[in-house]
């Protein structure tokens, strides 16, 4: 279980105290918490439950990445899956339209999955036909309207809480200790390190490589689905249009800043959430200090450069390792 | 600018070339000569230091020691570019140019005619069109390079580079995907070339070639100049003993005469096995005990036999057989659920996985066999690790090491380790020793016949002679991807491996030539 506690996590944990220091800043009441009806309120939790999606969407992200592949569709999943959930909302139980939901991700999955180690497809180009082609499904079954739903079992899922968490959180809390639990609690943590680190090796050492990449493209499916439906009930609606729109580039962000390379190979599932929070953190300061919203992107730039920058390989005395690779290499 | 060719005037002189690559030295104070309008061929075997020598020559890689001279001048270019402007031009086996733009582009990319700043396409297609008729090559120049057969492609690289006033032409394998009368094209241009008086390097792994066009041939064998000799006055069998083996060096079995006497159980059998263009079918049975060696040049099947028999390929004939019972080899799971084991030659791409630690590349192959669900626990992955670092003396004695960062031969241990540790059957071994120190070497040839002893079948792959003699009970020699002998017991030495490859050698000449 050892990764999944942060062994390299300095830069990252250092980013986040800094940023939430600049939070509290410019907005004076960012650590204050009040227990209200049973549920926290405050800025901290604020933090977290706007950051559910993109924690949970950087859960199957980071796995993909890992395995040196992208997944470009996860955005396009959570307006299908948000779309699914709020047309059977009223009609069916919260488990219908969870089934349905996360049913439809698993599927989105499996034909990412199918592009990529069956067919061998790049995952950039394989995941653009489900990122273009699945906001026009989620559109298809919305039929082009905002569909609301009233529904109390899945608003509960959106705006409820549990031990005074809201629900969201404690949802992605369970994702992030059910993924750690499967994937280091198997042998499938190191599996997919060595697949992304080498593929070819790894299948010459009898490593199932394709089973493993298929693996990862419906854990991330899945993961998008249920970031889908949270979404979804936390507006009571879905609109296809805007539902996890650009959410993608925000979860590869996540795990870049997690620390997980793109080139494949080592990952941290608790570096990406964090990597998930910090960006959210950014976001929530940026809105509380006033600054008008486009800041946000900018700031977000520089904060990325800053944290990319303190796990530069150069800048971090891994300079002389990298040539010296090199070297051998040639 | 008529130069004969039997003018003996050297044109490129390579003297005291040395360059290492960390710890391992590719070249050592190798000298080449070429002179104005011959064809020189270079040969040796992987990792002799042939692409090595070029990129030298041609400035791609800076040079340790040394220095080059073309027609007495001396030159140190520092870029391929640079090396054009001094009049050698490289066409690589896979060609450099842009497939997506017109041939006439490609012939003038850099230094097009133009007139106020545009191309002039005609009067480029014109010149383009021309330069080709020199070549015996009429096309339509306005078409995409890459709609033409490598051969068309080939002959546009040559020449663009003729044509940039090249002196010298460096061709790396160019014949190695073409069919025999492409070849025949690319030899009349080559010869065509020589008469102009540019010198020509031939790299090739095909002899016959070799033996049809080059009127010299330099031989390097790890990092060092062998030999150059006149063409006509070199045997087909002194060639080889300079490409493989050491001169004279009749090392014979000390295992072969006792592993003679016994007769030991069959651990893996392959009948009528093989591939359609790939190899042809071959029966081979490994035994128990028993280390078999496979002997051949580059390119003659060697390390396609061994991913067939470990499974990296699939066989489309023929049965393979592990204890007595016929299994399907699909996949490498296949093999290594059969008790397989298979390090590959190119150990950093095939190999190793970089990044991972010692400990995790060494689990890696027992861990897939296992499956998902049975996860080796921290400790069982720490006990299997520093006892394989203990017994196989892994350096530095690391496990949390990334395995990136040892030397090779200590990468190539991490190799044995992973599938010693699956207690395997049968290991097949590519090349086991290549780009080790000499120590390790050493080493690594003791654990084999260690290996062996324990009851191990062993299917080792060696260029080294010397070393397949050492340590082989059997000997099967390859050529042209067909397994054509197999010599057992005191049959087995350097002499009688070189004289079964060189004799297989004459009979493709002989079969080419009728």
């Amino acid at each position: 279980m050892t990764a999944l506690l942060p062994r390299r996590g300095l830069a990252q944990i250092l980013a986040l105290i800094v940023i939430l220091a600049v939070d509290r800043v410019v907005s004076p009441q960012f650590f204050d918490l009040r227990l209200q009806d049973g549920r926290l309120f405050g800025s901290l939790i604020d933090v977290l439950n706007r950051g559910t999606p993109v924690a949970l969407l950087s859960l199957g992200m980071v796995l993909v990445i890992a395995t040196r592949g992208i997944d470009l569709s996860v955005g396009a999943v959570m307006a299908i899956s948000g779309a699914i959930a709020a047309s059977l909302a009223d009609t069916h139980s919260l488990a219908v339209v969870l089934a349905a939901a996360l049913g439809a991700g698993l599927i989105c999955g499996l034909w990412n999955g199918f592009l990529v180690a069956v067919l061998g497809m790049q995952p950039i180009v394989a995941t653009l036909i489900l990122m273009v082609a699945g906001r026009g499904i989620a559109q298809l079954i919305t039929e082009g309207r905002i569909v609301t739903f009233s529904s109390p079992d899945l608003v509960w899922l959106g705006n409820g809480s549990i031990l005074g968490l809201p629900v969201p959180v404690a949802i992605a809390l369970g994702m992030l200790i059910l993924t750690g639990a499967v994937v280091r609690g198997s042998a499938l943590g190191l599996l997919i390190e060595a697949t992304g680190g080498n593929a070819r090796a790894s299948e010459l050492a009898g490593v199932g490589t394709r089973a493993m990449i298929l693996a990862v493209y419906v854990w991330c499916g899945v993961c998008a689905a249920l970031a889908g439906v949270i979404a979804a009930a936390d507006i009571m609606g879905a609109d296809a249009n805007n539902a996890g729109l650009w959410l993608e580039l925000d979860a590869i962000l996540a795990v870049v800043i997690g620390g997980t390379s793109l080139f494949g190979g080592r990952f941290s599932l608790v570096l990406a959430v964090l990597g998930a929070l910090i960006i959210q953190t950014m976001n929530t300061g940026i809105l509380l200090s006033g600054y008008p919203p486009e800041f946000n992107l900018l700031v977000k730039a520089v904060v990325v450069l800053a944290v990319l920058l303190l796990q530069s390989p150069k800048l971090s005395g891994f300079a002389g390792v990298v040539t010296r690779l090199r070297r051998t290499k040639a | 600018m008529e130069n004969s060719p039997d003018s003996a005037a050297s044109l490129l002189e390579v003297r005291g070339i040395s360059k290492s690559f960390g710890a391992v030295r590719a070249l050592q104070e190798v000298d080449f000569t070429l002179r104005a309008g011959e064809i020189h061929a270079l040969l040796g075997e992987n990792g002799a230091g042939k692409s090595t020598l070029i990129k030298v020559i041609t400035g791609v890689f800076p040079r340790d020691a040394g220095i080059v001279r073309i027609s007495g001048e001396e030159v140190a270019p520092r870029s391929a570019k640079a090396a054009v402007q001094a009049g050698i031009a490289t066409v690589y086996q896979e060609v450099n140019l842009l497939p997506n733009l017109s041939v006439a582009q490609n012939l003038f990319l850099d230094r097009q005619p133009m007139r106020f700043g545009i191309v002039r396409e005609g009067e480029m297609r014109r010149r383009a069109k021309t330069l080709l008729a020199d070549f015996g090559l009429d096309i339509d120049v306005a078409a995409p390079l890459g709609s033409y057969s490598v051969a068309v492609q080939h002959v546009t690289a040559i020449a663009r580079a003729v044509d940039l006033s090249a002196r010298v032409l460096i061709l790396d394998e160019p014949t190695a995907s073409l069919d025999r009368h492409e070849v025949e094209i690319l030899f009349g241009i080559m010869r065509q070339l020589a008469r102009r008086g540019i010198g020509i390097v031939f790299v090739s792994h095909f002899l016959d070639q070799v033996y049809e066009i080059s009127d010299r041939i330099t031989v390097l064998r790890n990092g060092r100049l062998v030999g150059e000799r006149e063409t006509a006055s070199l045997s087909r069998l002194e060639l080889i003993r300079m490409m493989l083996g050491r001169e004279l060096a009749e090392t014979t079995s000390a295992r072969a005469a006792a592993g003679a006497r016994k007769t030991r159980e069959v651990c893996a059998s392959f009948e009528g096995y093989g591939k359609a263009g790939y190899v042809a079918p071959f029966n081979l049975e490994l035994r128990h005990g028993e280390v078999v060696g496979l002997a051949g040049l580059l390119g003659s099947g060697r390390t396609e036999t061994a991913r067939l028999v470990f499974g990296a390929e699939r066989a489309d004939r023929g049965q393979a057989r592990v204890e007595g019972a016929p299994v399907r080899l699909q996949s490498p799971r296949d093999g290594v659920r059969h008790g397989f084991g298979y390090c590959p030659e190119e150990r950093k791409t095939d190999g190793i996985v970089a990044e991972l630690t010692v400990r995790e590349n060494i689990v890696l192959a027992l861990q897939a066999k296992r499956g998902l669900h049975r996860p080796l626990s921290r400790r069982e992955q720490d006990e299997i690790a520093s006892r394989y670092v203990k017994m196989l003396d892994i350096r530095p004695p690391d496990p949390e090491r990334p395995v990136g960062l040892l030397s090779g031969g200590n990468q190539q241990k991490v190799l044995l380790a992973r599938w010693l540790a699956t207690s395997p059957r049968l290991l097949v071994l590519d090349e086991p020793t290549r780009g080790i120190d000499v120590g390790a070497h050493a080493e690594i040839i003791r654990l084999i016949r260690e290996l062996c002893d324990d009851g191990l079948a062993l299917l080792v792959i060696s260029s080294e002679l010397d070393e397949i003699v050492t340590y082989s009970d059997r000997v099967v020699v390859l050529r042209d991807r067909a397994h054509v002998e197999e010599l057992t017991g005191e049959a087995i030495d350097v002499g009688n491996i070189l004289a079964a490859i060189a004799a297989d050698s004459v009979a493709v000449a002989l079969e080419a030539h009728t």
